[in-house]
């Protein structure tokens, strides 16, 4: 790239803000970005307006760091915005490149997630059922506000994404090794996920021996966490599926893996990718003797699937969302 | 850019005449890639294939689809005539387009379409496919048998005399097995040591069999054609090579008479030093270290009296376990079966009354090398009993116990009831609790017969329960044919315990890597197809260790399985399939998931790279490996993701 100062712009769709918080995780190093990057664009800690951005020649951002996922129609126009706007596009964690937490909403569709955010809710007292609407008409004219969609998508199920920076949020050091390629102007291919191939175990403390698992149990039920991997141990983790790049300190902590890493490479689809693996080892010792009775049993065991396989990534999954009947 | 050929197969009217075969090679021959396409009669004959040929020629093809039958037919057939033509075999798609549509459909139309979409399907695919190579195995042509029951017996001499090496490694200080124990043998009533020790002879005198009683193994590594095999060799106390089975150290022994006789099933007393009978194979003595006085307390006496009686002086205290490696191209397993535990049938009283005995306990006071010399007696008296009341299905065909059939219980209290009526006479009563007569073999029926004109009372049901009292025990029985209930006093009760898989046989399946049943017996590849195969290629299995049986067919499964060893041990080298699974080393974090869940005991951790290898050699490719790895590092060669997403795309 050439001596002129990057231009650098942030955004924050539906997320929970964590990622904008590892932005300036990267400690000191943010002087360096500010060294060479001005930032042309960062709601939650700079002065911008949309009309600023609207203003701007097109790509002339180079690039925009867009954490969470889309599920309304503002966040909606300004990742087309920031895309028109932007040479690289980076998907910016977990609700940004899989769907995040957020994706979890597409269990529900709008009505049933105003039905209990509006109307069934302990806390809530609202005689007139009134909800949101996109616009309302009061005696100074007429209200808008975005519009709130049926579903979650991901960043590139919207606009085109360049690269993508999975974790929730990313790993400061995934973030540095990306700000450090593009100030260098060492970008990987287009398309490329900034993390290694590898899946958390990689970088996992626990020394692994035989995946054969005889119960599932919740990291509570476990009275001492052994020195060995947690799988092993009943207690799902998702490291296998995941991809790495974290260091893997939930780990470090004796908490197993949720999977905010986003599935490791070629893979169709995380959750379903550790069902199989954990259907396969689950009860393997008696597999042929078992009844289907004690089969449903320890799979019973498995309290909340959807939030332990699909915790981050439910919008980019093969299921993408619950199929919900009028 | 892949230059494709599609040929499809009329199969005769078999797919003609449901699917439109011109018009399917027609919509083919425009698809992307498609160089040619033609449709004829019979692709699979050798016209066919010379259209086959020629084409590839012609068009210089570098993939050929053919739209047929099912891949379970001709995938091979196609395969070999595209290799002759020239080109990688694994560059060859079927299309299944006689079960998947003329079979399945009846609407012309429908068929032709459907035919049309998976065509279209196999292209895609065929575009994406690898040539592959088969890798080549060099094979050791050694076998190892283990077990040396009658079943190993038999496949040890069987491969011995295709001329191959067979090292026979049996865990009891002789061979024989069960045979062993067994006096007469139903139906012909041979006489079981008549027929077993020549047999036993052979195996010590052939040149081609290494004989290692009193060894278990502890460990196997590798793959069909180079098992390395790791052989623990208990310590004998006895130098094998002097000891010259005299049989003075057994009588000299300081505690002779006062050690259980296991061989005798503890019926009667033998001395720490000892063989187990007088045709043990080896002839050598062995010294039992659970109650040699020397070898618990370092003391006999004033000097142990074998020692001194040995004349070729064979006998050495110092002795250790010794472990050897052997290295085979195949491996035949041949342990055999044990007995229920009749202290697990507590209301039939085996331990509550000594007159309650077993079947093999049975044979052995039948036999004259037996504990009595073929005396049967009261084991409480030592009087000829008046009545004896066999029990059979004594845990066996039981919900709460074991649910199979031991298919010699039958038999096996027939033979006894004419050695019976040899032994004590026409006045002895005989009653036989029975749940069926399975007299299902070759002059079983025949037999039966014969013995129900022995005058014997049949009670058709199971007996609740056996009494014992002072002088003789009851039992309760209700007979299912008369609708009674009765009650028999008899002197001696004789169970037929169930037939069980030995009680080793858990950790001894690990240690191979095989399968079992239900019922904890090896589990075949195939029942009725591949019955002495295993799911771990190289390996088989022979006798009792599948599941009960006779003796006919624990020698007929035998020497099948040593025919399926030999075809192995023949060749100087195996092909593998390549269409296997492979790992991608940049992925795989050996997480170890894939190596619990294969059968085939193809997928090992790699120590030093500390990821998750695949033995080609024991690979199937039956895909179990690639579902379940977490982190999609697994993919199956020429079945890879991409590929089968791609085939997804074309049809949806
Ligand atoms: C009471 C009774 C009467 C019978 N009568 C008849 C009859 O009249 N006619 C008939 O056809 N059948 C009869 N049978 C059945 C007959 O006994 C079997 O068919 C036959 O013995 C099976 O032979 P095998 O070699 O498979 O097993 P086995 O005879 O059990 O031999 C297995 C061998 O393997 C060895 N072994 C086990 N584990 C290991 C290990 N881990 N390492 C090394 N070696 C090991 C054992 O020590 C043994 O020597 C009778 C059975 C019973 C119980």
């Amino acid at each position: 790239m050439t001596d002129e100062k990057l231009k650098f712009a942030f955004y924050w769709a539906a997320s929970c803000g964590g990622c904008e918080i590892a932005v300036l995780d990267i400690d000191e190093a943010i002087l360096d970005v500010a060294a060479a990057a001005d930032i042309l664009f960062w709601p939650v800690a700079m002065d911008f307006k949309y009309k600023d951005v609207e203003a701007m020649e097109d790509r002339h951002i180079d690039v925009c760091f867009f954490n969470g996922a889309i599920r309304n129609s503002e966040q909606k126009e300004i990742a087309h915005l920031l895309r028109k706007k932007s040479k690289v596009m980076v998907a910016f964690g977990s609700c940004a490149v899989t769907g995040g937490i957020p994706g979890l909403a597409n269990m529900s569709d709008k009505k049933g997630i105003f039905e209990t955010v509006y109307h069934d809710n302990a806390s809530i007292e609202n005689p007139d059922g009134t909800v949101p609407e996109p616009s309302s008409e009061v005696k100074e004219g007429e209200l808008t506000i975005p519009e709130f969609y049926d579903d979650v998508d991901t960043l590139d199920q919207t606009v085109e994404v360049d690269y993508y920076l999975p974790g929730c949020p990313p790993p400061t050091n995934l973030i540095l090794t990306a700000v450090t390629a593009i100030i260098k102007g060492e970008l990987p291919p287009k398309g490329s996920i900034i993390a290694p191939n590898k899946s958390v175990c990689d970088e996992c403390r626990f020394e692994k021996s035989e995946k054969r698992i005889t119960a599932i149990k919740r990291i509570y039920e476990v009275e001492k966490v052994e020195d060995k991997c947690l799988l092993e141990q009943g207690i799902i983790c998702l490291g296998p599926a995941t991809r790495g790049g974290c260091g893997a300190p939930c780990l470090d902590a004796n908490m197993p893996c949720t999977g905010c890493g986003g599935p490791t490479p070629n893979s169709l689809d995380q959750g379903a990718k550790m069902i199989s693996a954990l259907a396969s080892v689950l009860g393997i010792d008696n597999e042929e003797t078992s009844s289907e009775e004690e089969v449903d049993k320890m799979i019973d065991d498995i309290v909340d699937p959807l939030g332990t396989f699909y915790k981050y990534g439910l919008p980019s999954s093969l299921i993408k969302r619950r199929v919900m009947k009028e | 850019m892949k230059r494709i050929g599609v040929f499809v197969c009329h199969c005769g009217v078999n797919i003609a005449s449901k699917v439109d075969v011109k018009e399917v090679a027609e919509y083919a021959s425009k698809l992307d890639g498609v160089v040619f396409a033609k449709d004829y009669k019979y692709m699979c004959s050798d016209p066919g294939g010379k259209l086959i040929k020629d084409s590839i020629k012609e068009y210089d093809l570098d993939g050929v689809v053919v739209a047929s039958c099912s891949p379970r037919m001709h995938e091979h057939t196609f395969k070999n005539v595209a290799e002759d033509g020239g080109i990688n075999p694994f560059n060859v798609e079927i299309t299944n387009i006689r079960e998947q549509c003329s079979w399945a459909h009846e609407d012309r139309d429908e068929a032709t379409r459907k035919a049309k979409i998976l065509v279209r399907a196999s292209v895609a695919k065929s575009s994406l496919l690898e040539s592959l190579e088969k890798s080549k195995t060099p094979v050791t042509h050694e076998a190892l048998v283990i077990g040396a029951g009658i079943a190993g017996i038999q496949s040890a001499l069987d491969i011995a005399d295709d001329g191959f090496k067979v090292y026979l490694v049996e865990k009891e200080p002789t061979i024989g097995g069960r045979m062993a124990q067994l006096d007469k043998t139903f139906p012909t009533l041979d006489c079981s040591s008549c027929i077993l020790t020549p047999k036993m002879m052979e195996v010590k005198n052939h040149p081609n069999i290494e004989l290692m009683t009193y060894s278990e193994v502890t460990k196997v590594e590798g793959s069909v054609g180079n098992y390395k095999v790791k052989v623990k060799k208990k310590a004998r106390y006895v130098d094998l090579d002097i000891c010259n089975g005299c049989f003075d150290c057994t009588t000299a022994c300081r505690i002779s008479g006062h050690v259980p006789d296991t061989f005798n099933l503890e019926l009667g007393k033998r001395s720490a030093a000892y063989i187990p009978f007088p045709q043990a194979i080896p002839l050598k003595a062995t010294i039992d270290p659970d109650h040699c006085l020397m070898l618990r307390f370092g003391k006999c006496g004033d000097g142990p009296l074998c020692v001194k009686a040995c004349e070729p002086d064979a006998i050495d205290f110092t002795q250790t376990d010794e472990e050897v490696e052997l290295n085979v191209g195949t491996i035949i397993v041949a342990t055999g079966y044990d007995l229920l535990n009749p202290e697990k049938l507590f209301e039939y009283g085996y331990t509550r009354s000594k007159n309650v005995i077993t079947t093999l306990e049975l044979e052995r006071l039948i036999s004259t090398s037996g504990p009595t010399e073929g005396d049967v007696v009261l084991l409480s008296s030592g009087e000829k009993p008046r009545s004896v009341t066999f029990i059979l299905c004594a845990g066996s065909r039981d919900e709460t116990k074991c649910t199979w059939c031991c298919r010699i219980g039958c038999m096996s209290v027939l033979k006894h009831v004419y050695l019976l009526r040899e032994k004590l006479g026409v006045d002895v009563e005989i009653n036989i609790c029975y749940t069926d007569i399975r007299s299902f073999g070759k002059g079983y029926e025949e037999f039966y017969r014969t013995i129900r004109g022995k005058g014997v009372n049949f009670f058709r049901g199971r007996p609740s329960e056996v009494r014992v009292h002072p002088e003789n025990v009851t039992i309760d029985i209700f007979d299912t044919t008369t609708n009674k209930l009765f009650e028999i006093g008899t002197e001696m009760v004789v169970l037929v315990p169930a037939l069980v898989p030995r009680a080793d046989s858990e950790e001894f399946s690990r240690i191979l890597g095989l399968s079992r049943s239900g019922d904890g017996f090896l589990l075949e590849a195939h029942p009725k197809l591949r019955p002495m195969d295993t799911f771990v290629n190289g390996i088989f299995i022979a006798g009792c260790a599948q599941g009960p049986k006779d003796i006919a067919d624990t020698v007929a499964q035998a020497s099948g399985a040593a025919s399926r060893a030999a075809a192995i041990l023949t060749k100087d080298e195996l092909e593998n399939d390549p269409l296997i699974a492979w790992v991608d080393p940049e992925i795989c974090v050996g997480c170890g998931v894939c190596v619990e869940v294969c059968a085939y005991s193809a997928r090992t951790l790699n120590e030093v790279t500390g990821i998750a290898d695949v033995d080609e050699a024991l690979c199937a490719g039956c895909g179990a490996c690639i579902s379940a790895c977490p982190s999609n590092a697994c993919t199956h060669k020429n079945y890879t993701k991409q590929q089968l997403i791609r085939m997804i795309d074309e049809v949806v």
